[in-house]
Order: structure tokens, then C-alpha cells, then sequence
């Protein structure tokens, strides 16, 4: 039973996706077809990048409340000096990318100086976040934006199916978030740092210098999700990542990342992100009301958290 | 000891307040949020006229769209203030309801503004936009439009239950000539020409998504009903990257500054454009006439909804571009 419990919460987040996907191919014609994938995939872009910070946070056993609001900073920061700022397209990402990364930093700083518990300092960091970017923005989004800042919502033909200059983006930096937590000296004191960080320090991490690189990380990877966002809808929102800092928690839970830190797979809070994506795509397919989606992603999310605690349990 | 040092504290205040009732009777308004330029404009409305009437208007709202708790806060704010009427644009029109009865009870006059409260007559009157009406024109226009084309129709709406977007939704659907339901329902009418309906919460990346995912069972549609501008431009986006922008005819409910240009620069067909100024002005002025002479208002006043489109259609009352820039709200 306990080792049972284990593999089903590794394998349960891949199983969960062939199943939908099953199902859905089934019910609708189109949903295989190489278009409607590749659709999927740059709909969950956002979210994916996201979810890639939330991860390495999460793993520390922390949570970050803030991403969606910190995009929403950097993405109109990106937006604002590109077109009324007269910065190049190259820098005004760079310019974004920079807030958001220092708003991680920030987020690491007072988690680790002052010793505030994460829910609490990014709680507060979502509120600055979300005030800066209507001070910045007055509230109004940016249109006219240069062709780079929205490049990585174009797609190229990969055979017959398009694929997102974007989604690609997000695959390397899962790949490089993979490499990073299994191949390097960095990723195993995260690990260890969130299963037992007592135990960590004793043995010499610094887990406070592993907690700082990991909000700064995380920063970064919320410049990145901005340039995403600001790609495919082609606007600077100030109103954008309102929903998005609970739908990268949902990703992560259903990827099978232990909200207890230090257990997880990064590459299974894609597979979260995609079941979510799955679900909303296919059932519009079907023409089911969107109210079943939501109905499904929070059935689906207390079953991801129960096994996780067998699991546990059975540890 | 204590009480008399707080003594001059209290006088302060009392001579503060003394202030406030100097510059005029207090009116209340309370938006959804702060931030969306159709309560900005509705601000800007209630501001201005209260200041011409010699009032002093305190401005509440929710933090976003749905924050009840917020308004709730606002409006005992208000009352507490000294406010003599509120004209409040809700949230949620069910749980706000006590709230609104308890500031009645205490004598403050409540008009809900632009969304109405459920039952209507929690508040003494509603000034606001006949979204059924809304639905109709641009439903006529997109019909004379496709001509005796079959419509193979896209629904982009808010969320479910929503009054507003159910009025909509079925008033778009009446107008094409389509099996519909009257403007007491809230539920969402598809008929077969409604080939594909989903909610995009009114945000441009949300009704993008829905409308992607709609091509793909249904690439054959030919008329997407927008809940509002923002998401008739996510649609636009959608069948531009699928290069059906030409030949798809969109149309969206609002009357934004930016909606009005999407229909200039031919993104949008046409939208029916309402009037945030107006129905702050009338509020306000409602208001005064209750705190001057106790004169209540009561029912529904339309504020008024005109068709905006670049092409004109034959048997269609239409503005154009140019006179709904006029018009609009939002940044020009």
C-alpha cells in the first residue's frame, strides 16, 4: 500500500492527462489534431512559466502569493518603456524582466532577514504589486507594442503543426529547471533545504543563501511568464495575473509537488498546467458549460493533495 | 484623566465634521473596482455634477470585480460618514443586499447605478443601461450584415448567472431573429445557428482562448457575439492567427474609447456603446432632488444605447466611428 501510494503520486499527474486526453479524443474529432495541441500549449504558456517558480518555491516548502501581480508589473514595465518610454524593444524586456527579478529578490530578503513566513511577505509583495502596476500604467492597458515584445506568440510550422516561438521557451526552461534541480550541487540543497531545513543547516547549506537564489529565480521566471502574456494577447494588462498566482499552486499540486516541500518533480507541474489546459480546451469542444472545468480542476486538486498525504503517511 | 485628555480631540473632530456638513450634503458613490476606465468615467460623471450642485461626493469601490466585502465596507464607510444617499454600481447583486437595507433603514437613499440589485427593488431606483436592448442592436446589425448567409454563431459571454450578461446574450439572439428568451431569464439561450458558447470573463486573454478553442470544432463561424470590447478584441486576435479576421463580423457591447477604434480600424463591426456619464449625472442629480426636498426616485431609468459601426446596414440606426469617439469613454 505505502509503496502504492508513492508511485500513484508520481505517476497519478501523467495517468490523469492520458486519461482526459483519451476521453476528450474520443468525444471530439479535432482534439488530436497537431493545431489543437500546439493551441493547448500556448494557452497554458503563462501559467507553465509560472508554474516554474512556484515550483522551486514550493519545494523550499514556501508558497508565493505574488506571481500573477509581479507578471502584471513586468509585463507593463516591458510594454510602457518599449512604446511611451522610447527604450529599445531588447531593453525594455530586459527592464522587465530586471523589476521582476527584483521583486523576487525582495520577496527572498525579507523571508530570510526578517524571517517572515513566505504566505505573509508575498501577500503583501501581491498588493505592491498589483498598486504599482496601476500607478505605472494608470490603469489603462498598453496597445501599439513592437513586433519583438510580441514575437513569442508567433508561430512556426514544425511539419504541418505550428508551433509557438513561446512554448518552445517554455520547454528549454523546464529543461534547464530540470537540469538544474537533479545535476547540480544547487538543486540538491533546495531539495534538502525543503524536506528538513534544520537538518540542512546542521549539515552546512546555507539554506538562507538557497532561499534568496530561489525567490530571485522565481522573479525571473515571472519576467519571463510577462513577456509570454504580453506576446499572446499583444497588450500591456495592467489587469493581467489576478487569477494566475492560485492557478500556478493548482498546476504544481496536480504535477504532484508536495505543498509539505522537498518532494516533487519539475516537469510534472507541466503536466498540471496541462491538465488544466486540457480540460478547458476539450470541454469547450464538446460544448460543456465552463462551469464543469472548474468543477473538475478543484475535484481534481483535492485528489492530488490526498495522495500526496498517503504518501506521506505511508513514509 | 483619560477623557480629558482625549477632550480636545474630540472637539477637533466635532469642528471637522462641522467642516463637512459646510461644503454641502454628502453623496456616496461606489463602483466595482477603481481602476476600470468605465467607473473612471463614471467618477468623473458624479464628481463634476456634484460639485456644480455644491454636494461632496466620497468615492468607494470593491478591489476587483465580484469583491462584495469591499463594497460592503465602503458603503457602512459612507453611512458612517454622513452620507445622505449612495448610488452604488454592485458587484453581486444578491449579497449585497443586506448591506443596501441596513443604509435604507437608516434613512440614506440607495440607486443602484449601470448593474442592478436582485430584487430590483432593494434599492429606491436603478439608473442603467438596457443591456437586453444592447443585444438587440447589434443582433439586427449582424443580421443585416450577413445578408441571407446561414449563421454559424460564436457566443464570447461573462460568467454564468450573471443578469447582465444573460440580458445580453439572449437581447443579441432576439434581435437576429433566433429562438431567445425574454429579459427576466438568466440563462443563456442556444439555438442551432449557436455553434459554439463559452465565458470569457470579459478579459481579453480569457475570450482569446475561448475563441481558439471554438475554431477548432467550428471553423465555419461567421459571427462572434462579444460580452464586451476587450474580449471582441481577444476574438479578433484568435481569428486573425487562424487569418478568418476578414471575413468574420464581430460585434461587442460597451462603447469604450478603444472599442470604438477596433471599429474604426475594422477589428469589430459594430458595438452598442452606453453612457457611464450620464448615468452618474443623473444619479447625483436624483440625489440632490432627495436631499433637498425628500423626493424619492423610483423604477428603472434607461441611460440610453446606440449602435456604433463603420459600415452602415440597410433598415439599422447607426452612429459612426467618428460620433461615437465623440462619446466615448475611456481614454480618447
Amino acid at each position: 500500500m505505502s509503496r502504492r501510494a508513492r508511485q500513484l503520486a508520481t505517476l497519478g499527474p501523467v495517468l490523469a492527462l492520458i486519461a482526459a486526453s483519451t476521453f476528450f479524443a474520443l468525444q471530439s474529432p479535432r482534439f488530436l489534431t497537431g493545431e489543437n495541441l500546439s493551441l493547448i500549449l500556448q494557452q497554458v504558456m503563462v501559467v507553465g512559466v509560472l508554474a516554474i517558480g512556484q515550483t522551486l518555491v514550493i519545494l523550499t516548502a514556501g508558497i508565493d502569493l505574488s506571481c500573477g501581480m509581479v507578471m502584471a508589473l513586468g509585463g507593463v514595465v516591458m510594454a510602457l518603456l518599449a512604446t511611451r518610454g522610447g527604450l529599445s524593444p531588447a531593453l525594455a524586456i530586459g527592464a522587465g524582466v530586471g523589476v521582476t527579478t527584483v521583486a523576487g529578490f525582495l520577496n527572498g530578503l525579507l523571508i530570510t532577514r526578517i524571517k517572515l513566513p513566505p504566505f505573509i511577505v508575498t501577500l503583501g509583495t501581491m498588493n505592491i504589486a498589483f498598486a504599482l502596476t496601476q500607478l505605472v500604467s494608470h490603469s489603462q492597458s498598453v496597445t501599439d507594442l513592437p513586433p519583438l515584445l510580441t514575437l513569442l506568440g508567433d508561430t512556426v510550422s514544425v511539419g504541418r503543426t505550428p508551433v509557438a516561438y513561446g512554448v518552445m521557451a517554455m520547454l528549454v526552461l523546464y529543461g534547464l529547471a530540470w537540469w538544474l534541480l537533479r545535476e547540480t550541487a544547487g538543486g540538491r540543497h533546495l531539495y534538502a533545504t525543503g524536506n528538513a531545513p534544520e537538518a540542512a543547516r546542521l549539515s552546512g547549506i546555507a539554506t538562507a543563501r538557497v532561499l534568496l537564489a530561489v525567490y530571485t529565480l522565481a522573479g525571473a521566471c515571472y519576467g519571463v511568464a510577462a513577456l509570454l502574456g504580453v506576446a499572446r494577447t499583444g497588450v500591456g494588462d495592467p489587469q493581467a495575473g489576478q487569477t494566475e498566482n492560485l492557478d500556478t499552486v493548482t498546476a504544481v499540486v496536480l504535477g504532484g509537488t508536495s505543498l509539505f516541500g522537498g518532494r516533487g518533480v519539475i516537469l510534472g507541474s507541466l503536466v498540471g498546467a496541462l491538465i488544466v489546459g486540457v480540460f478547458r480546451n476539450g470541454l469547450t469542444l464538446m460544448g460543456v458549460s465552463s462551469v464543469y472545468q472548474i468543477l473538475v480542476t478543484g475535484v481534481l486538486v483535492i485528489l492530488a493533495v490526498s495522495l500526496d498525504q498517503s504518501a506521506r503517511r505511508a513514509r | 484623566m483619560h477623557a480629558l485628555r482625549l477632550l480636545p480631540a474630540a472637539l477637533l473632530l466635532a469642528t471637522a465634521c462641522g467642516t463637512t456638513s459646510d461644503s454641502g450634503p454628502i453623496i456616496g458613490l461606489i463602483t466595482k473596482t477603481e481602476t476600470n476606465p468605465f467607473f473612471v468615467k463614471m467618477k468623473e460623471g458624479a464628481d463634476a455634477t456634484a460639485k456644480a450642485k455644491g454636494a461632496t461626493l466620497l468615492a468607494g469601490a470593491g478591489r476587483n470585480d465580484g469583491d462584495n466585502a469591499g463594497q460592503v465596507t465602503a458603503l457602512e464607510n459612507q453611512v458612517a460618514a454622513g452620507a445622505k444617499a449612495v448610488l452604488i454600481s454592485v458587484s453581486d447583486a444578491k449579497a449585497i443586499v443586506p448591506a443596501i437595507r441596513k443604509a435604507r433603514e437608516a434613512g440614506v437613499l440607495v440607486i443602484a447605478l449601470d448593474s442592478p440589485t436582485d430584487p430590483l427593488d432593494a434599492t429606491d431606483a436603478f439608473f442603467g443601461t438596457d443591456n437586453y436592448k444592447a443585444g438587440e442592436l447589434i443582433g439586427a446589425y449582424a443580421k443585416a450584415r450577413l445578408g441571407g448567409a446561414p449563421a454559424k454563431i460564436v457566443t464570447i459571454d461573462l460568467i454564468p448567472g450573471n443578469p447582465t450578461g444573460a440580458q445580453r446574450h439572449n437581447g443579441f439572439l432576439q434581435g437576429f431573429g433566433l429562438a431567445s428568451f425574454d429579459r427576466s431569464h438568466n440563462d443563456l439561450a442556444q439555438p442551432p445557428e449557436v455553434v459554439c458558447m463559452g465565458d470569457g470573463v470579459g478579459d481579453q486573454a480569457k475570450a482569446q482562448t475561448v475563441m481558439e478553442n471554438c475554431l477548432q470544432q467550428h471553423p465555419e463561424v461567421n459571427v462572434v457575439y462579444t460580452i464586451n470590447e476587450p474580449s471582441g478584441a481577444g476574438a479578433w486576435n484568435a481569428l486573425k492567427k487562424a487569418g478568418r479576421e476578414k471575413d468574420v463580423l464581430i460585434v461587442s457591447v460597451d462603447g469604450g474609447c478603444r472599442g470604438v477604434q477596433d471599429v474604426a480600424e475594422g477589428k469589430l463591426a459594430a458595438t452598442a456603446q452606453q453612457y457611464p456619464l450620464h448615468m452618474a449625472e443623473l444619479g447625483v442629480e436624483a440625489a440632490m432632488t432627495f436631499i433637498t426636498s425628500g423626493k424619492k426616485p423610483s423604477g428603472y431609468t434607461d441611460t440610453g444605447v446606440a449602435l456604433v459601426a463603420a459600415t452602415a446596414a440597410a433598415g439599422v440606426t447607426s452612429l459612426s466611428p467618428a460620433e461615437g469617439a465623440q462619446r466615448c469613454w475611456g481614454t480618447k
